[in-house]
């Protein structure tokens, strides 16, 4: 193809993400989108003005070199594309498909001004599954081994880019993971229809591959305390998310049907409750039944989503804020309102009501409206006095967020948290108050993104390799 | 995995086993608790630590075969594996010098007592032990139970051994007969675990109940174990198993229990019949 002028450039329209229709997809959990092909991929990477300044490269959390793959992939070099962008992200065919690209580099493209951006997530999520499916995850080169052993607590996002890292650096790792698998959220949290788990196993077999050992089953904190890791390791790396879900202390909240997000996705997820009785692990039967789901973020979004796939009669998001104020990724609202999801904004429940059994038959709701703005920016919701209304509802899952597991610091007393449990560390190294303990991810933040934890991950891993050169320095 | 070292039937349906899990035996405490699958696929299902054994690098815990997980589990045998064990979860047991501490456990729940009894003795309490089945096939763990009090009873409700009646009924009588009892710990069935709470609650004697709620993970995660304690949201994998039984709301603990019994029957029905062409199918599918 001749080369375009920008102006040519700037004129084609975004290319659509091909998917299954959402009468189709809401009866499987395949995944919804079926990815670009490789025309679609190099129309899209053609809109690229492959600007000076790059604002997009800016706005990724880890600096991915965006237009340089881009230009790889129009010019059907894919499996550059994908060196270059495995440079600043160990796990592009897992960001490409959950980072909420729209509040990042697609948000401060060019072309966002004029119309729509280029599509750089669908385009990052091209490369990955190139790679993957026609030359196999490319295993990095290591550096000779330099005898330093590092354990990593949490096979989530944080730890998995943290331990990629160093074994690249030569280091010998071991991960150890309190779940009978690996993967953190991207595993028991992300449903099979946004993140097949299979692309998560093979990442993580990558890992395995560049000899990271990895340990299930084994609680830091209780099989091994962190004090017991530093007398065999040289540094540890704690990054085991924000596993503690939040309820909303209300009556009833104990009902039978009432859920937390972490439970009911887990039990779908991780224990495959979806092929039960195949798997052993029961799951509430929502066929049939009417769901609400409480929160308005991807949480929510993945919970809501799974019901209408376990055969809800109806589902619902129930938000106390406007969709503008949701947390979840556009592409995820969008879809789910494609499935048929009722999204009931602008209410909270004050109340779960049950039937003589102890099961939960109906949620009372209190309208809200829009207040000033709080400390994080966004308009509070406040109550409207005496607009009370109940609905009936069989089951509630409630997505408002998770706290910090307690049992890495209730059992490393000496270990700097704030008032809310997460760890406390220097922004630039992740080192935390205690010498050769460094953290990142979810548990330092509170629930983010997967990107920030891998970043974090990432900065820890070059912090470690420092420590480890100089332990002196600390 | 680990590997099953030893078996042994202790009474109907209620067995044994000796599982090797050296860094559990080694962390393990009275009152602490291990999640296990059976195999890949399984459910994820907690289950007390009976005893360990450092040398030998393994862990006790004995099983009551009444839904699917627990009847798969029992079908194995010494030489088998299982596919994962994770632990020790939970709080330790409260273990002080009370006194005189009585120490009761129904059914199998006489087993999961029983560290936590042998501990409160070799703190120095003057222990009592009191043992329900509903018949004298169902006493289970006498020797070692014997071995660890001061004074042991057997209860069964049809008579057939020890004193014929609940084991409420024997704490009210010793009670009655005047003893002095500084702390007591009901181990088993929802309603025995309430009816010894209301037994000791005029008295104030300090009570605690180690909770077997429905749980997945067993760290915090999940949320299904939340039991309300003194009105506040608890959650039993890392707050508990063990808390004051004055304080717990028994009736949502008994009501959330109940949740998923319909579907474990169909999982249990269907399964015979169904796992072997089907589990195959799945793994092929996913
Ligand atoms: C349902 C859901 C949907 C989401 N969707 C998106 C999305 O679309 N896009 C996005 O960017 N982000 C999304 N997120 C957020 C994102 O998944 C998290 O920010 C990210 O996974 C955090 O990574 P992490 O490595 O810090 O922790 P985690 O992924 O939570 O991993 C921590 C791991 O540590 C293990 N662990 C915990 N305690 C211990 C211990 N004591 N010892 C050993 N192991 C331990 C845990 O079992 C877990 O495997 C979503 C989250 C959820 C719950
Ligand atoms: S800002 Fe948009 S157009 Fe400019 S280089 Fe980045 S992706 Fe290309
Ligand atoms: S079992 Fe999941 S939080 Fe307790």
């Amino acid at each position: 193809m001749a080369e375009l002028n920008n102006k040519e450039r700037m004129r084609i329209k975004r290319h659509k993400m091909p998917k299954q229709e959402p009468e189709q997809r809401i009866k499987n959990f395949n995944e919804v989108n079926s990815g670009y092909t490789e025309e679609l991929a190099v129309a899209e990477a053609n809109r690229c003005i492959q600007c000076k300044n790059s604002p997009c490269i800016a706005g990724c959390p880890v600096s991915i070199n965006i237009p340089k793959f881009i230009k790889l992939i129009s010019e059907r070099k894919h499996k550059e594309a994908a060196a270059v962008i495995k440079i600043d992200n160990a796990l592009p065919a897992v960001c490409g498909r959950v980072c909420p690209q729209e509040e990042q580099c697609e948000k401060v493209c060019v072309l966002a001004k004029r119309g729509e951006p280029v599509a750089i997530g669908n385009l990052e999520r091209w490369a990955a599954d190139w790679e993957r499916k026609n030359i196999g995850l490319q295993i990095p080169n290591k550096k000779p081994s330099t005898g330093k052993r590092i354990a990593v607590v949490g096979a989530g996002p944080a730890g998995i880019s943290c331990a990629g890292d160093l074994a690249q650096m030569g280091h010998k790792v071991t991960v150890f993971e309190a779940l009978h698998s690996t993967g953190g959220v991207l595993i028991y949290g992300i449903p099979e229809f946004r993140l097949p788990k299979k692309i998560v196993n093979i990442e993580i077999e990558a890992l395995a591959k560049m000899g990271v050992e990895f340990i299930t089953n084994c609680v830091i904190g209780l099989t091994e305390t962190v004090d017991e890791l530093l007398e065999r390791f040289d540094a540890v790396f704690i990054g085991v998310g924000a596993g503690l879900p939040y309820f909303m202390n209300i009556p009833g909240e104990h009902l039978n049907g009432v859920y937390s997000a972490n439970e009911f996705l887990t039990r779908v997820n991780l224990m495959k409750a979806y092929t039960f009785p195949i798997a052993d692990t029961p799951m509430f039967d929502v066929k049939n039944k009417v769901v609400a789901v409480f929160g308005g973020g991807n949480t929510a979004m993945d919970a809501v989503r799974t019901s209408l796939r376990l055969g809800a009669k109806r589902a619902m998001v129930i938000y106390r804020r406007t969709e503008a104020e949701m947390p979840a990724r556009i592409e995820e609202i969008k879809h789910a309102k494609e499935e048929g999801v009722e999204f009931c904004l602008l209410a909270a429940p004050t109340e779960f009501i049950g039937n003589e059994n102890g099961w939960l038959s109906s949620a009372r709701l209190q309208k809200m409206k829009l207040g000033e703005a709080d400390s994080s920016g966004r308009r509070r919701p406040v109550p409207i006095e005496g607009d009370v209304e109940d609905i009936a509802i069989q089951t509630a899952i409630i997505a408002i967020g998770n706290g910090s597991n307690p049992i890495i610091h209730n059992t490393t007393p000496d270990l700097n948290v704030n008032k809310w449990g997460n760890i406390l560390v220097e922004k630039d190294s992740m080192k935390t108050n205690k010498k050769g303990v460094f953290a990142g991810g979810d548990i330092v933040t509170g629930g983010a993104t997967v990107i920030l934890a891998m970043g974090a991950g990432r900065t820890a891993a070059k912090s470690i390799n420092n420590y480890l050169n100089n332990p002196d320095a600390w | 995995m680990n590997k099953i070292l030893e078996t042994r039937l202790l009474a109907p349906a209620i067995k044994l086993f000796k599982v090797e899990a050296l860094k559990i035996a080694k962390k393990r405490k009275a009152g602490q608790f291990i999640i296990l699958r059976v195999r890949e696929d399984g459910e994820r299902i907690p289950l007390t630590i009976a005893d360990s054994n450092i040398e030998e690098g393994s862990i006790t815990f004995i099983v009551q075969g009444v839904g699917k997980t627990t009847k798969q589990l029992n079908s194995l045998e010494a030489g088998d594996f299982i596919s994962d064990i994770v632990g020790p979860l939970g709080r330790p047991s409260r273990i002080e010098n009370f006194g005189t501490a009585v120490s009761i456990g129904g059914g199998v729940g006489a087993a999961i007592a029983y560290p936590t009894a042998k501990a409160l003795k070799e703190a120095g309490n003057y222990v009592i032990s009191i043992v329900g089945g509903r018949s004298k096939e169902f006493v289970i763990l006498e020797d070692e139970m014997k071995a660890t009090s001061d004074e042991f009873y057997p209860c069964t409700d049809d008579g057939t051994y020890g004193f014929h009646g609940f084991v409420t009924q024997k704490l009210q009588q010793l009670i009655d007969s005047g003893k002095k009892i500084d702390y007591v710990l009901a181990i088993g069935p929802i309603p025995m675990m309430e009816g010894v709470a209301n037994v000791t609650k005029p008295y104030r004697i300090e009570t605690s109940a180690s909770l077997n709620t429905i749980m997945v993970d067993g760290t915090g995660m999940c949320g299904g174990c939340r039991v309300i304690v003194g009105g506040k949201t608890k959650f039993a994998c890392v707050d508990g198993p063990e808390f004051d039984a004055h304080e717990v709301d028994f009736k949502i603990l008994s009501n959330r229990n109940k949740m998923y019994l319909t579907q474990e029957q169909t999982s249990e029905d269907e399964h015979s019949c169904f796992l072997d062409k089907m589990y195959e199918k799945g793994k092929a599918n996913g």
